[in-house]
């Protein structure tokens, strides 16, 4: 299935990127991974977050242009040559990446967040290959050791 | 040299009977067959036979840029298509062109303006004059270029663009002129001292214009190439290039006036200045066929003198430009107006009309940079999106405005929203 990543497009001014994680972290809304993709003048700040819609709207009421967007999350082994796997079958299906980051966790296995080209065709060759993505509640609650 | 000593040194009871003159002819022409300007005079309760002379100039209606848009593009012609033998155009307000006509006739008066400006800088037939404005729909090129041809200089026609070029031409043909805005000027001026071969040029005179500039820089570009600097005045709705320029003397700009009438008014309550006081400057063409015009409003804002120069010339000078009653901007020798900006993204659907204009100047060339926000319905979380979407943009609003521009991306609302009127524009040279 696929999970929501909350992006943000961020001015590189100082504070902006600050000012996003005390915005969630005000509202304890905890970042499982992100990546952040900087050009000269903006930045982007991708995450996979513990509640995406709440934290869409919390940073929107900021100011900030934020939106959530569909990505994987593949289920990989911890050793060499898993992510080179992946990605050929990714690619013998004529798909492109336009992005990927890890969704980071300490173990034998971890996850690759990815956006493909064409997301439930990237779904379907690779649960024919046999990976498994993470469900959505799986990736949310994914590094989140809060007390509850 | 005084290339029309009879013009150029008239007393001023002679040119006040030249101008009354040749101002009754045109207004009775323009009477009869620009329906605009009769209409006017009619709701004014003017008829021809009102206006005697100079002194009745006050009588006429005023002329805007808006007048020029409002008969888009032909309605102020005074002559039938058949006459017209050149169109010109330059930037409206907002997407349409303020586009001129020239007959054969203005063509030549207009050649001839310039030809008094380059020997009035001692050019001559001896001369290799390099034209580096724009050729086109721009008035800068041909402008120069036919000027410099009247005098029998040898004309090299750069245009713009290619400063590498023009420097090993300038250096191989042994250009003694050049003829391009200031600041590219000092461009030029730079790229050679960085090349170590300031010694291999030969230029001894410079004409420029089409963008203002300080007697400081005028400073600079005369030490840097050891070379006479000159200004020249125009603008394509009274002419082009060589409404006014100045002499050796550099105390102002000589207004041709046995073919435009200068008027200083005050632009808040639009009565004439005294000789000296600044106001807004305007011109009444009284030779021009193609397009005449009454009280043109330049908005450029300067004062007049009516003192002979110690060059000899009578004409009336005005004095170094010192700002503008409207919001143009003249960017790289190009005239850019916010508004132009605004209906440009407005053509754009993934953009919102709130945008900042930021000008500056780097290495002596003038770079716009524009502001715009970036919105939730546009907002991709792919570089290569808004990579292709800030492109996009920037092609709008280079054809709009003629000059490459630096799109940036911001944070939505961080542009402050029109209250009134909001701050569209932060221009960052510093003419001193």
């Amino acid at each position: 299935m696929v999970i929501k990543q909350l992006s943000v497009f961020l001015e590189n001014k100082e504070g902006r990127l600050e000012r996003v994680t005390e915005v969630l972290s005000a509202h304890n809304i905890n970042i499982a991974s992100f990546s952040l993709a900087d050009t000269s003048e903006y930045g982007l700040l991708r995450m996979i977050v513990s509640d995406p819609e709440e934290g869409k709207r919390l940073l929107k009421e900021e100011g900030f242009s934020a939106k959530l967007t569909d990505v994987i999350a593949v289920k990989i082994l911890q050793k060499p040559g898993t992510l080179h796997e992946v990605l050929k079958v990714i690619s013998e299906a004529g798909l492109s990446v336009e992005y990927m980051y890890t969704l980071a966790t300490a173990g034998k296995s971890t996850s690759i967040i990815m956006k493909a080209s064409n997301l439930s065709r990237a779904l379907e060759v690779l649960t024919a290959n046999g990976y498994q993505v993470c469900t959505d509640k799986e990736a949310y609650e994914i590094n989140n050791y809060v007390e509850k | 040299m005084i290339w029309n000593e009879a013009k150029e040194c008239m007393s001023r009871d002679e040119m006040t009977n030249l101008q009354s003159a040749r101002l009754r002819k045109m207004v009775n022409r323009v009477y009869h067959s620009v329906e605009h300007y009769r209409r006017k005079m009619q709701q004014m309760g003017i008829e021809p036979g009102d206006i005697k002379g100079v002194e009745d100039l006050g009588k006429l209606p005023f002329t805007t840029k808006s007048d020029l848009r409002d008969t888009y593009p032909f309605g102020l012609f005074a002559v039938p298509q058949s006459e017209i033998v050149r169109i010109h155009a330059s930037s409206g307000t907002t997407g349409k062109a303020t586009v001129v006509g020239y007959t054969r006739k203005d063509i030549e008066i207009w050649q001839e303006c310039v030809t008094r400006v380059l020997a009035m800088a001692g050019i001559g037939i001896n001369d290799k004059i390099q034209v580096a404005y724009g050729y086109g729909l721009f008035t800068g090129g041909l402008g120069l270029h036919y000027g410099a041809e009247n005098l029998g200089a040898t004309v090299v026609p750069m245009s713009t663009g290619n400063t590498q070029r023009l420097i090993t031409m300038m250096e191989d043909f042994e250009v003694t002129a050049i003829a391009c805005t200031p600041s590219y000027l000092l461009h030029i001026a730079e790229t050679i001292q960085e090349a170590g071969k300031l010694d291999k040029i030969r230029l001894k005179a410079a004409i420029c214009g089409a963008e203002p500039w300080t007697d400081n820089m005028r400073n600079e570009i005369e030490d840097k190439l050891h070379l006479k600097a000159y200004d020249i005045y125009g603008l394509s709705e009274i002419l082009g290039p060589g409404v006014a320029a100045d002499c050796e003397y550099h105390k102002g700009l000589h207004v041709y006036e046995d073919h435009f009438i200068p008027e200083i008014i005050n632009p808040e309550t639009l009565e004439p200045c005294k000789e000296g006081e600044t106001g807004e400057l305007v011109f009444t063409t009284i030779t021009k066929e193609g397009i005449p015009l009454f009280r043109y409003r330049t908005r450029d804002l300067t004062s007049i003198s009516y003192d002979k120069c110690e060059c000899g010339r009578t004409l009336a000078r005005i004095s170094r430009f010192k700002g503008r009653s409207d919001d143009m901007l003249i960017i790289r020798g190009v005239n850019v107006f916010p508004s132009q900006v605004e209906a440009a993204l407005l053509e754009v659907a993934e953009t919102s009309p709130h945008y900042m204009m930021i000008v500056d100047r780097v290495n002596n060339l003038d770079i716009l940079e524009v502001q715009v926000e970036v919105e939730e319905r546009f907002f991709s979380d792919e570089i290569r999106e808004l990579e292709m979407l800030t492109k996009k943009i920037s092609h709008v609003l280079q054809s709009a405005l003629g000059i490459s521009v630096k799109v940036t991306l911001v944070e939505p609302k961080t542009i402050a929203r029109s209250e009134g009127k909001a701050k569209r524009v932060i221009d960052k040279r510093k003419l001193v």
